[in-house]
């Protein structure tokens, strides 16, 4: 048992001196009926490095990674390079081995990255805050609509057609017991965002509305006239970005006067996981932080005059206010915000703006080669790395066929919204730096085998 | 006392040595280091695209779609080549304490060796490089993972079923309070309004009840540190939903009368939400499905060594009686005879209709999972086992060392499980536990866990966790006693330590009054004033 570094010797030297005859002693609390004698029966023991990593392999085996053939899958999650010294530095056994910095004299290290964190999120979302990470954008986005409420002391929420379903779902299972009020709606597979009609909703009654930029079909709209007319009948903007590359490309909400915007950070230094451990990205108008919920770190000085970071503004938080805290958040995601942190550092503006740049320049391509297959129409009039088509057969289907070619063609609506007949033709494709032109026209000669 | 068993131990520089400040403030190893606003700029980057197959791309294309809005004004996202953004990064981290570094005794948060082997399995492409909406077909080893370690998670807890989509231990608790309260509200029991916290509680426990609608009201302790079984059943009556209660106890101890606590509620239609956050100290010995518990929250973070990053990310599968399993949330994984599938909204109508519904995005968090599972497989129904005796084993040597110099307020309530509690009433007047806490960071330790049960006056909370050896506990018994003593003699020089971390006490009172939450250049800084 190589992780356990006592000796039967010290183990009775120890329970010596604590004055107890055997381990048993010390677990004589333990009611009779809960005791197990050796044991659990049915599971394996303990097994060797070699033995184990073999058994692991195996099963990773079982799944096709994103880099094993042609990949265009998105919405929400996306596939993007990560520098090799990222790996590296949060791998250091001082960031991963360290905790929440409760003692911050001996946790400078984590502290001064996470308010360069706080500082590289705001100015990419364009707010004036941000907090210290969420655990995603989909939880982020629930936070988000929970301080909108506290904010504006309304109940009512309008969700656009366009935010990610799976958002959506987490939404309305929190609203169901907290009592919030969600308008939510389908999307269109047309080129028109549902802008409009969110403004025509928004009420006296309406706490925020929730917009995603670019949106879940890719499409982008212009969110300052939504704006104000949110902040004519004192409702608050909540913008939400699934895919943070896009903001080296595109206006950021905050420049367009949103008050809150989530993200998903993961784009950015994390990769893909099957969905987890993300980061939620979460900042927002600096006259609302004292209602933000998450872990903050802010600047101080220690007792010699010396800058220092500490974590702050915690009377928000649920160890000190326990059932009047803002959020009931405790770990969030600390080391996937460093490496968010690490990338977005190596990246520096030039290179963010180049890799949006060379995402947006390769999906624009794609776009336009794949709406030249029989039977593929492209709805987006806009987007930034991930567009819609629709296809002349239901997308599902072909997207699993496709797969057992090793083509990952896509996100078909039917998967998004079972049910949904009149998405079941679409399919949402996304194309970054890591996609290649032959990986294009692996996914075009499929299509059009497949369609035809 | 000798610090190791050879005897040996540095000199001990001459108190009051005076050196003069070096030019560049740092103390040999001792490196300052700047912010990334102050060393980098906007038009360095460490990244290149020079030979990607989309080269061509990085011209603008033939037509832009980014609908008119094209981001013009500078973001302000400074850069660093390769380099310099190593150096940057590498000299932060040795201004952190770590596991690596030394014993980390921070109580309830279970700070164990990280195995390497696991952040190896983590990052096997065939783990780390899939999505998360990827046709089920294409990641069958991912999902026979999620089943696998579920199945361990059920197994070792004797449970029913397991969650294992929330993010973290409060997202595992906020888990079980909604399912909870969607089982009430199918029973037609949606009056039941309150849930029992004891005072002892983790802050997550009332903060979570509060977010489900839930009103908190404290069970009150004996003066042995348990719950007061006689007034928690005393409370409970039709308006109670259920308890929240953490077991082992935030005082370190086994709540005795849980199978008792457990037949009151039910007796009185409510349900038990155990907080799991202590499970280490039982894991392979005790099963809490035994104790009559309804839902409760495993840290993998805690008890399966997953790294804890500076702050996450955690992970918190919750497992749940038979009474709870059909309320559990989607998404999750079940074995058909066509391999495994991924039981979504689509598919929940079927046989899972009571479901409160999806907590994230996606199914969890994966890279915890294989992290988790590699721990499991390593240690075996037999090194679990252990794990919870030597965890055990380690705190009462530390509290049987130490009951003599510090006060142990439940010393006389039996073994203590995985952590030993103590706190600062024996230290001489004005001095409380921050300053022994401080004092054992110029010792080179991170603290335990300070004031916090609030149920003890100044209390720490050391949880050494099984992953020390004798001669790392005995070293640590020596530098706290030596803290303490000093506490105990008021020696004025821990008023003001750290005197050898990186910074000296920082002043949080101004971090608050006038939060500075984002760098802003100075010019900038100025114009806004």
């Amino acid at each position: 048992m190589r992780y356990l570094p006592l000796t039967d010797t010290d183990r009775q030297a120890m329970l010596a001196v604590i004055g107890a005859d055997s381990i048993d002693d010390l677990f004589i609390d333990v009611p009779e009926v809960a005791r197990l004698d050796g044991p659990i029966h049915g599971l394996p023991l303990h097994a060797s490095e070699l033995a184990v990593e073999r058994h692991m392999s195996a099963l990773a085996r079982k799944n096709i990674a994103a880099g094993d053939g042609p990949f265009f899958l998105g919405c929400g999650a996306y596939r993007h390079h990560v520098p090799a010294s990222v790996d590296h530095l949060i791998q250091r056994g001082e960031f991963l081995t360290a905790y929440t910095p409760y003692q911050p004299e001996i946790a400078q290290g984590t502290l001064q990255m996470l308010f360069e964190f706080q500082t590289q999120v705001a100015r990419l979302l364009g707010t004036d805050v941000a907090n210290a990470s969420m655990y995603d954008g989909s939880t982020a986005c629930w936070e988000a609509i929970g301080m909108a409420r506290r904010v504006t002391k309304r109940g009512k929420a309008i969700l656009s057609s366009g935010l990610h379903p799976h958002y959506v779902s987490v939404a309305k299972t929190m609203a169901k017991f907290t009592g919030d009020l969600l308008e939510t709606n389908t999307p269109t597979l047309s080129a028109g965002t549902d802008i409009d009609a969110l403004i025509a909703a928004i009420d006296t009654d309406t706490s925020c509305v929730v917009v995603q930029y670019p949106d879940i079909l890719g499409r982008i709209a212009d969110l300052a006239r939504l704006a104000a007319a949110c902040h004519a009948k004192k409702a608050l903007l909540v913008a939400v970005v699934t895919e943070p590359v896009a903001l080296g490309a595109l206006k950021s909400p905050g420049e367009m006067d949103a008050d809150i915007v989530v993200g998903e950070g993961q784009s950015i230094g994390v990769g893909l996981q099957f969905g987890g451990p993300y980061v939620g990205l979460f900042g927002c108008k600096e006259k609302y932080v004292r209602q933000m919920p998450g872990r903050l770190c802010g600047e101080t000085l220690d007792a010699d005059g010396r800058r220092g970071f500490v974590l702050t503004l915690s009377t928000r938080e649920q160890h000190i206010r326990r059932e009047k805290a803002t959020s009931n958040i405790c770990t969030n995601s600390g080391l996937c915000a460093l490496a968010f942190s690490v990338h977005m550092t190596l990246l520096g503006e030039k290179g963010l703006r180049e890799l949006a740049m060379v995402n947006h320049g390769a999906a624009a391509a794609a776009a336009e080669r794949l709406a030249m297959v029989p039977g593929v129409e492209l709805i987006n009039t806009s987007f930034f790395n991930e567009f819609t088509l629709r296809l002349s057969q239901e997308a599902r289907p072909i997207v699993r066929s496709l797969a057992e070619n090793g083509i990952l063609a896509g996100v078909s609506l039917g998967r998004l919204y079972p049910g949904e007949e009149s998405l079941a033709n679409g399919l949402v494709v996304a194309v970054t730096e890591t996609t290649t032109a032959q990986d294009v026209a692996a996914l075009a000669d499929a299509l059009e085998e497949a369609l035809a | 006392m000798s610090i190791n068993a050879s005897g040996w131990r540095p000199e001990r520089p001459e108190a009051g040595t005076a050196t003069a400040p070096t030019f560049t403030g740092n103390k040999a190893l001792m490196l300052e280091e700047p912010l990334i606003f102050e060393i980098g700029d906007t038009e360095t980057t460490g990244v290149d695209f020079t030979g990607t197959p989309v080269e061509h791309a990085t011209e603008m294309p033939a037509r832009s779609y980014l609908g008119g809005l094209d981001r013009s004004a500078t973001i302000g996202l400074p850069g660093l080549s390769e380099p310099e953004a190593v150096r940057h990064y590498t000299r932060l981290s040795r201004q952190n304490y770590a596991i690596d570094l030394g014993l980390f005794p921070l109580g309830s948060c279970t700070m164990k060796h990280n195995p390497r082997l696991n952040e190896k399995m983590a990052r096997l492409p065939g783990f780390a490089d899939i999505h998360p909406l990827a046709p089920v077909d294409t990641v069958q080893g991912a999902l026979e993972v999620i089943h696998q370690l579920a199945h361990w998670l059920v197994t070792l807890t004797g449970m029913h079923s397991v969650a294992m989509s929330p993010k973290a231990g409060a997202h595992g608790e906020l888990c079980g309070i909604l399912a909870i309260r969607a089982a009430l509200e199918a029973r037609g029991e949606g009056h039941r309004k309150v849930i029992l916290v004891p005072e002892s509680a983790h802050g997550t426990n009332p903060a979570t009840a509060a977010f489900a609608g839930y009103a908190v009201e404290d069970i009150p302790a004996t003066s042995e540190g348990r719950v007061d079984l006689a007034a928690l059943t005393a409370r409970l009556g039709p308006d109670v939903a259920g308890v929240m209660i953490t077991n082992p106890n935030t005082c370190g101890l086994f709540e005795r009368d849980m199978r008792a606590i457990s037949d009151a509620v039910h007796a009185a239609g409510g349900l038990v939400y155990c907080d799991g956050a202590n499970f280490n100290a039982i894991v392979g010995r005790v099963r809490p499905g035994d104790l009559g518990i309804d839902a409760m929250h495993i840290n993998l973070h805690k008890t399966f060594s997953t790294p804890h990053g500076g702050g996450g990310p955690g992970s918190g599968p919750v497992v749940f009686s038979e009474a709870l399993a059909p309320y559990a949330p989607l998404p999750f994984v079940e074995k058909t005879a066509d391999g495994f599938r991924l039981v979504e909204e689509e598919t929940a109508e079927e046989h899972h209709a009571g479901s409160f519904g999806r907590m994230v995005a996606f199914q969890g968090q994966m890279g915890m999972f294989t992290r988790a599972l590699t721990y499991i497989l390593s240690h075996g129904a037999d090194g679990l086992r252990q794990v919870a005796e030597d965890a055990v084993l380690n705190a009462n040597y530390i509290l049987r060392s130490l009951d003599s110099t510090l006060d142990a307020p439940f010393g006389a309530s039996g073994p203590c499980m995985h952590e030993a509690l103590f706190s600062d009433s024996n230290l001489a007047e004005g001095f409380s536990t921050i300053d022994v806490a401080k004092g054992l960071i110029d010792e080179g330790y991170h603290p335990m866990t300070m004031y916090f049960p609030l149920v003890v006056h100044g209390a720490m909370l050391v949880e050494p966790t099984e992953t020390e050896s004798k001669a790392a506990l005995d070293q640590f018994i020596g530098a706290l006693r030596s803290v303490a003593e000093r506490a105990k003699a008021g020696d004025v020089a821990l008023k003001s330590a750290p005197h050898f971390a990186p910074r000296s006490r920082l002043d949080e009172t101004l971090a608050a009054r006038k939060p500075v939450l984002v760098w802003k250049d100075a010019d900038l800084a100025q114009a806004a004033e």
